[in-house]
């Protein structure tokens, strides 16, 4: 889970990882009033920054300075609404101007490769760190944190010398950094990233922005429901979250279910390629009901492919290991029932594929159930070819 | 021989107790596998019946061993409690230990796997978040199911279990020394790197099955051990030509895999050592078919 900056700069704060002075706002009578605060306060002025899970925000005018409480207002009103790279601005954080003397890059994330965890820091930060990497590779020190003894004082100050950093900002970012691996390790974080990390005219060391994100697999050990986003999800993978469904909405024409990550991603695979003959029909959905596939599940799912207005056709590809096809197949039946009986009448053709333990029961329960949009396919690539013809032909044919 | 688990191998469950343990418990036992007994730190000194045999619970991993012979542990303890169980069964020495559990926070994946390490890696780990081993016609340690396909010479590496499954199906008239579900989170145990070593050096196969998917750089540099290593036939499957943008993986991320982590970066650097890569999992086994009459 991403979080926003200010998300991310409240946990910064909770762990005394030195940050501006400020707060979010979510109206530009807010952000004025914030900026006052700031101004009485003898800051020289407020910087109002979109709140986007995307990079590049200073290059699209999300970023603005304001000297006044007025000023801020107006910035405010500016960016609040505007659209970046396909993301609304819904809030902004308005936070202390502060003088710049340098920039630099500290982060803290996995490394799957060494299946531990890993620190960057450089002497060159405040821009993109990909470019960095490409162009000036010797200027990103990265240091392995060991899982097990992590980051102490003596850690830190190892970071930040490897980075490059000058004398004078060193004492400052290592205690951060020693602050930032805390926030890594108490919540459950897969990145932490600063980025710049802000030497001031005046010699303080701050996070000036904060890029977070959090394990998904850790939420029974916190509160993450604070951060949830609901407006920034589809709308269809918003429900299929409240259905505990794992749903991802893609552009095509296929509607796709099936169990296990694996085989619903090689099922994309297989009508993306099986589509290029009809006129390039693609997958519409990634949706793994996981091993169980219940009639319940089932449902859910139908309900949720079909509920996509493009979607043309249904692929239903399971692999019955543990749950064997039979008790597959009377899910989908009875799936189909649940949803006429929810007045959802189903009217896109259903492919089926049904393999593994118990197939030939779970397809003769299917064909005694004579459902007229249900065809079912021996294999995977035909099933992936038909549902991809049927698709083309119902959108030619609408 | 297979890799790994063999006709030999004494298998406990850690968490035999709870509805997985002792559903899979049973299922290993009708399996074949010689399941020994199982821990729960609560019911120990109290015996369970699974499949109709009664087997010991023990209240921890050394206890079990030491009565049992055990070398094999398999976890069903929920994610809170994984991390634990693995440390205890590292401290036990158990030659292998293979995490079912799924949704283990990265970070307790991470120490546990550290604090092996720092103990000299006694304990092989297969997983987390993984479907087990399976070694046909002799042991069945995970959740793998034991009746889609029959023992053989094929070897199979896999980062997804209903792949896995679907691969051992589509060639079970040829059949499979072992097949080892590795798991797809973003820190595992063992690699695919460690697997194509062992089937390299097993006598009793002949052809090498790799299915990869996107993220990471584990199939790059499988590649790379490949070129230098491995002697066998290797056939590989990659899935996610067409899955969206991990949405979790940072920009820091790409940095250090060295890879954007696609599909087609694997392919590519499969295919560059040689390795033919199947378009579909179909397209895959027939590759396999004929790589096995060339044997």
């Amino acid at each position: 889970m991403d979080l926003f900056e200010y998300q991310g700069k409240e946990l910064f704060a909770a762990y005394g990882v030195p940050i501006q002075q400020g707060r979010v706002a979510t109206t530009p009578e807010e952000a004025r009033e914030v900026a006052a605060e700031l101004i009485a306060a003898g800051k020289p002025g407020a910087v109002i920054k979109a709140q986007v899970k995307v990079g590049g925000r200073g290059k699209a005018g999300g970023v603005k300075f304001a000297s006044s409480p007025d000023e801020a207002q107006a910035r405010a009103e500016a960016i609040l609404g505007m659209d970046i790279k396909g993301h609304t601005v819904h809030s902004v954080l308005v936070v202390e101007d502060i003088t710049i003397a340098q920039e630099y890059y500290l982060s803290f994330l996995l490394d799957r490769a060494e299946r531990g965890f890993l620190s960057i820091c450089s002497v060159e930060g405040g821009i993109d760190v990909e470019e960095v990497a490409r162009t000036n590779p010797e200027a990103l020190a990265r240091i392995p944190i060991s899982p097990l003894s992590g980051v102490d004082a003596a850690k830190a100050a190892e970071i930040v010398a490897a980075g490059g950093l000058p004398e004078e900002a060193r004492p400052g970012a290592a205690a951060l950094a020693e602050r930032l691996w805390a926030v890594f390790t108490g919540e459950d974080a897969t990145l932490v990233e600063v980025n710049p990390l802000v030497l001031t005219g005046d010699g303080r060391v701050l996070a000036v922005d904060a890029k977070v994100t959090l394990d998904d697999n850790a939420a029974f050990r916190h509160d993450f429901s604070q951060f949830a986003d609901p407006g920034a999800a589809d709308p269809l993978e918003a429900q299929a979250k409240e259905k505990h469904l794992n749903y991802v909405k893609l552009d095509g024409q296929v509607g796709i279910i099936g169990n296990g990550a694996g085989l619903v991603m090689s099922t994309l695979d297989v009508v993306a390629y099986a589509g290029e003959e009809f006129g390039r029909i693609r997958p519409a959905n990634f949706l793994d009901i996981g091993g169980g596939a219940s009639a319940e599940v089932m449902a859910n799912g139908l309900e949720i492919v079909l509920s996509d207005p493009s979607v043309r056709s249904v692929l239903v590809n399971v692999f019955g290991g543990i749950t064997s096809c039979d008790a597959v197949a009377n899910g989908i039946v009875s799936a189909i029932g649940m949803l006429a009986d929810r007045g959802e009448q189903v009217n896109h053709p259903i492919v089926v594929r049904l393999d593994g333990n118990n197939a030939a029961e779970g397809r003769r329960i299917l064909d005694a159930a004579e459902i007229s949009v249900v065809e079912q396919v021996g294999t995977m690539d035909d099933a992936a070819r038909r549902a991809a013809e049927l698709a083309a032909a119902a959108a030619t044919g609408a | 021989m297979a890799i790994f688990l063999t006709a030999q191998s004494r298998v406990i469950v850690q968490g035999i107790t709870g509805s997985e343990g002792r559903r899979h418990g049973a299922r290993m036992l009708r399996a074949g596998t010689q399941v020994v007994g199982g821990t729960n730190p609560r019911k120990a000194g109290q015996t369970i019946e699974l499949a109709d045999t009664e087997l010991p619970v023990f209240g921890t991993v050394a206890d079990a061993m030491a009565a049992t012979g055990a070398d094999v542990s398999v976890v069903f303890v929920p994610p809170a409690g994984t991390k634990d169980a693995v440390i205890e069964a590292v401290d036990a020495r158990m030659p292998l230990v293979i995490v079912i559990t799924e949704g283990i926070p990265v970070h307790d994946t991470a120490q546990f796997w550290a604090y092996a390490s720092a103990h000299g890696n006694t304990s092989r780990i297969v997983g987390p978040n993984c479907p087990g081993v399976a070694s046909p016609g002799k042991s069945n340690a995970g959740i793998i199911p034991a009746d889609i396909t029959t023992e053989g010479r094929i070897g199979l590496v896999s980062k997804s279990g209903t792949l896995t499954y679907q691969m051992m199906y589509e060639l079970s008239d040829i059949g499979f020394s072992t097949g080892v579900g590795i798991g797809g989170d973003p820190i595992i145990g063992t690699t695919h790197i460690d697997c194509l070593r062992a089937f390299q050096d097993d006598p009793e196969t002949d052809v090498i099955v790799m299915i990869g998917e996107i993220g990471g750089d584990a199939e790059e540099r499988a590649a790379a051990f490949i070129e230098r290593n491995v002697a066998k036939p290797v056939i590989a499957y990659v899935a996610g030509f067409t899955a969206p943008e991990g949405k979790t993986m940072g920009h820091a991320g790409a940095i250090i895999s060295g890879s954007a982590g696609t599909a087609q970066a694997k392919k590519e650097a499969l295919e560059k050592v040689g390795v033919r890569v199947g378009r579909t999992p179909s397209g895959t086994a027939n590759l396999v078919r004929e790589a096995m009459r060339g044997r």
